[in-house]
């Protein structure tokens, strides 16, 4: 199956980007296609690349990024959610980009499920 | 690979976006309302839901100047310049917040919580906020 995934939590304050991982990484274990996450709302902090946890701790944004790498899943950023919380290229974490809202609704379209992962 | 699920401009589907909390005190529905006004531009079936404290996004009067936040209900008016026309709001939800039709800046339709489950168990997208 192919899914898309909405993403609007930011990685630490809730657990909704973390379910949304482990849904995306068992997803494609299981044969699955993830073609897209899109990152709207305080979602788009995943892709800061300056975010630094402590070393005992995940690092959500880093493991975005070996999604990304490893499986070539579309990372996007929705750009005015993104300006608002000072997301720009200078502090995107490799494979992710920043795009505008009709990505999502693309993913909705050519997806055959679309996930949200929020409050 | 199957490809017949790729990207067909000529495939419409069902797109429902579903509004849960208030107007303010979380940017949630200020944002929402825009990716209701982007979908718009893919010409899919579009509708848009208010429930629980959703409903009050609908608010007439709403004067926002005491805390310094854009009072974006008017936007709700262009909806139907943008042709999403299917506004549902639970009946339910608007009850227990003592307000009825002739509160809301737009016209709806109100319906009750299990016929609005049907019509949501109907999308291809639901997306929820």
């Amino acid at each position: 199956m192919k899914f898309g995934i909405l993403v609007n939590e930011g990685p630490f304050t809730h657990q909704a980007s973390d379910s949304a991982y482990q849904f995306a990484k068992a997803a494609i274990e299981k044969g699955h296609e993830v073609m897209r996450v899109f990152f709207y709302h305080d979602g788009v902090n995943n892709a800061n690349k300056l975010s630094e946890p402590q070393s005992d701790d995940r690092n959500l944004v880093k493991l975005w990024s070996e999604l990304a790498q490893e499986h070539n899943v579309d990372l996007v950023v929705c750009v005015a959610a993104a300006l608002r919380r000072g997301i720009k290229d200078d502090v995107l974490a490799p494979g992710f980009r920043i795009s505008g809202l009709g990505q999502l609704i693309e993913a909705g379209i050519v997806s055959d499920r679309l996930l949200v992962f929020g409050d | 690979m199957m490809e017949e699920d790729d990207f067909d401009p000529e495939k419409v589907k069902r797109f429902m976006f579903v509004n849960r909390k208030a107007p303010y005190g979380t940017v949630y529905a200020l944002e929402s309302l825009e990716t209701v006004l982007i979908s718009a531009a893919f010409d899919q079936d579009v509708s848009v839901v208010f429930v629980d404290d959703g409903v009050f996004q609908l608010k007439k009067s709403q004067d926002t100047k005491g805390i310094n936040m854009k009072n974006f209900s008017p936007t709700f008016r262009a909806l139907e310049g943008y042709d999403v026309e299917k506004l549902y709001v639970e009946r339910e939800s608007l009850e227990a917040r003592g307000l009825s039709e002739d509160d809301l800046v737009v016209d709806v339709e109100i319906l009750g919580s299990d016929e609005l489950s049907k019509i949501m168990a109907a999308q291809d997208v639901v997306i929820s906020n």
